[in-house]
């Protein structure tokens, strides 16, 4: 479904000495249709911009994406634009991606316009399927942002992108800040969205136990990097990476598990190694 | 009871909206001892925020406030303006949820920790910037004094976060309000924040509102959860967490991913027409005949631990 080949995006900062930040320095993975893969890492590591790269909501300073066959990196503006509607991202600050002016009702219909549905009764019964798939109720039709909590606002942003229904979403932690029952709700809600309309999907998560529950493969990411890639229970009960070793450590010291098996020694050149099937690790920073 | 630095009682939130008001807060009655943490656990939209608000007194001009909140003996609610302001400064801080719209875009992190330092401490230029960066090290942001002089748009999520929570100490406050701080922080360094918080919470008062319930067992000495505007359990943190007695408690742990991410049936109900009697009865497995007619009240059901449940009347 989307193919990502050595992808990078670097900001630069400062006005007299220019640096430059590598936010994402050449990665490359595939996700199939109907796939999840889990993407963990450091605050700061460059998930978002990832994410946002993969859409082409930033423009990459390099590397190639290509979705369902066509290299998206190299459409112009006009031509992307057909695909956005298929492409959707979740964005981790929910508030931010709402028009503060816009009532509940007015942000989702909008999608549903773009899709081409235009009667209103249609409208009006697809909305309400949409706020009640979210767990909202009509209520909240008529608010706008500010009179709604910040999980609630997470759940509109959630409607809007199933409203589209895109063939392939990044969502990036969509479930911050909601409490864990509803983001059992909204998990489930993603999980049959794989299974029944195989949407592929990115997820960006700092909670391993959500990212363990959702993805079939998982992807680390340590400054621009991904450090390493494989099957979720392969890399998250068995990680090779100094610093995976340390994410689930810190993730699972207050239930007390079991330290993570020891890994296979690896080679001390920077490249990909393959530990086991589907299992990839950069040996480097061993 | 022994050292209440907060109490909050009978309080009513309401807001008027074009369809009624909504009743956001509904009775809610809470003492916070000198020196304790407790953790404010529940529903999204349950009305947390909206509770830390009100200490706060920032909930905007036309809602409905009803009750009292006495901070160290003084009702907060009928303080005038300025006197609010003072101790909105000095003695209560915040570190608010969505920190992307809480650090002023246009001005650079450290400057903004710097102006606050000179406001509630005196400290005056150079002096106020190495305090600044002080606290940015505390935080444990990398590279500290070069962070300083960034804009917030260059921090991720989490760096903003931490810049938060070093623009609420630089009061030294003797109560914090921390709403949701270790959300969209990695494994690692939501271990170092909440360590950093088992720091800061050292002499001071924190009412803890957070999602996360490991975060609230390792930080919390008690536990409060809300449900629908109300406190429908609060106790000791072992005694909430290990045998919940609330049917809502007991459903919210068992949505855990790791205890079999069973999410409790239905949605929350309305705040402006909420259900009359149990305001959990149309979720609730275990309901009784009463439950939709009577509110229950708060009742013990161990040492230091209420539930607001018809099942232990
Ligand atoms: N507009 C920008 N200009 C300069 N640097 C930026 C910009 N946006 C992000 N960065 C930097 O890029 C890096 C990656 O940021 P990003 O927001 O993608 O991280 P993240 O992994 O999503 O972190 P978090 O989980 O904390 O949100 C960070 O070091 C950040 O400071
Ligand atoms: N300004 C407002 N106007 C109307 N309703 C509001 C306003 N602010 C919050 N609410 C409502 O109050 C309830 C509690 O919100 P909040 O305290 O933000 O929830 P949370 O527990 O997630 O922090 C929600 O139902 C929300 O929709
Ligand atoms: S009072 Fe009744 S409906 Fe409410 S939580 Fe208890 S058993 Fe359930
Ligand atoms: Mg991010
Ligand atoms: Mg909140």
């Amino acid at each position: 479904m989307i193919d990502v080949c050595d992808l990078k995006t670097y900001y630069s900062t400062g006005f007299l000495c220019r640096t430059e930040v590598r936010a994402v320095d050449g990665v490359s993975f595939g996700i199939k249709k109907g796939e999840t893969l889990g993407l963990v890492g450091e605050s700061g590591c460059g998930k978002t911009t990832l994410g946002r790269s993969l859409l082409r909501l930033i423009e990459p300073t390099g590397g190639r994406v290509v979705f369902d066959g066509t290299n998206i990196t190299a459409l112009s503006r006009k031509d992307l634009r057909r695909f956005r509607p298929r492409m959707q991202m979740i964005f981790q600050d929910a508030y931010a991606s709402l028009n503060p002016r816009m009532r509940v009702r007015e942000s989702i219909t909008e999608p549903l316009r773009i899709h081409g549905l235009e009667d209103r009764a249609g409208i009006g019964r697809r909305v309400r399927e949409l706020i009640e798939m979210v767990g909202l109720n009509e209520e909240h039709l008529n608010r706008r942002p500010y009179e709604l909590s910040g999980g609630q606002n997470q759940r509109v942003v959630l409607a809007r992108v199933l409203a589209l229904e895109p063939e392939f979403i990044v969502a990036d932690e969509p479930t911050a800040g909601l409490d864990v029952s509803v983001q059992a709700q909204i998990l489930t809600l993603f999980r049959d969205l794989g299974r029944d309309y195989h949407t592929a999907c990115l997820y960006i998560s700092h909670d391993l136990g959500v990212v363990r529950a959702m993805s079939d493969r998982v992807a680390v990411m340590l400054k621009g990097r991904i450090v390493e890639i494989g099957p979720t229970a392969d890399v998250l009960d068995r990680p090779c990476h100094s610093y995976t070793r340390r994410l689930v450590a810190a993730s699972s010291a207050d239930r007390g598990f079991s330290r993570p098996a020891p890994c296979p020694a690896l080679p001390g050149s920077p490249v990909m190694v393959e530990v086991q099937s589907g299992h990839w690790v950069e040996a480097a920073a061993r | 009871m022994g050292d209440a630095l907060l109490c909050v009682r009978g309080l009513k939130v309401g807001f008027p909206t074009v369809d009624g008001v909504v009743k956001a807060s509904n009775a809610v009655d809470l003492t916070i001892q000198a020196g304790e943490t407790l953790a404010l656990l529940g529903e999204t939209g349950s009305g947390k925020t909206v509770l830390g608000m009100a200490i706060l007194r920032l909930l905007q001009p036309n809602t409905r406030i009803e009750g009292e909140i006495l901070y160290r003996g003084r009702d907060l609610l009928s303080l005038p303006q300025e006197e609010m302001q003072k101790i909105r400064g000095r003695e209560i801080a915040v570190v608010l949820q969505n920190s992307g719209t809480s650090l002023n875009p246009v001005l650079r992190v450290g400057d903004q920790i710097a102006e606050a330092i000179t406001l509630h401490r005196g400290l005056k230029g150079a002096e106020a910037e190495a305090a600044a960066v002080e606290l940015l090290e505390r935080v444990r942001i990398a590279d500290p004094a070069r962070m300083a002089r960034e804009y917030p748009h260059r921090f991720s999520g989490g760096m903003r976060e931490r810049a938060l929570i070093a623009l609420a100490l630089a009061c030294s406050p003797s109560f914090l309000i921390a709403d949701e701080p270790t959300r969209g922080l990695d494994a690692v360094t939501k271990h170092e924040i909440l360590a950093l918080f088992s720091e800061i919470n050292r002499g001071r008062s924190v009412l803890f509102i957070t999602h996360d319930i490991e975060a609230a067992a390792t930080l919390a000495t008690r536990v409060a959860v809300m449900y629908a505007g109300e406190i429908v359990e609060i106790g000791p943190v072992d005694a909430v967490l290990s045998s919940p007695a609330h049917p809502y408690t007991r459903g919210l742990l068992e949505s855990l991913p790791a205890r079999g991410m069973r999410p409790i049936p239905g949605s929350a109900p309305s705040l402006i027409a909420p259900p009359s009697g149990c305001r959990f009865f149309p979720r609730c497995p275990c309901s009784v005949g009463r439950c939709e007619t009577e509110h229950p009240g708060l009742v013990p059901v161990g040492p230091g631990h209420c539930a607001r449940c018809m099942l232990y009347d």
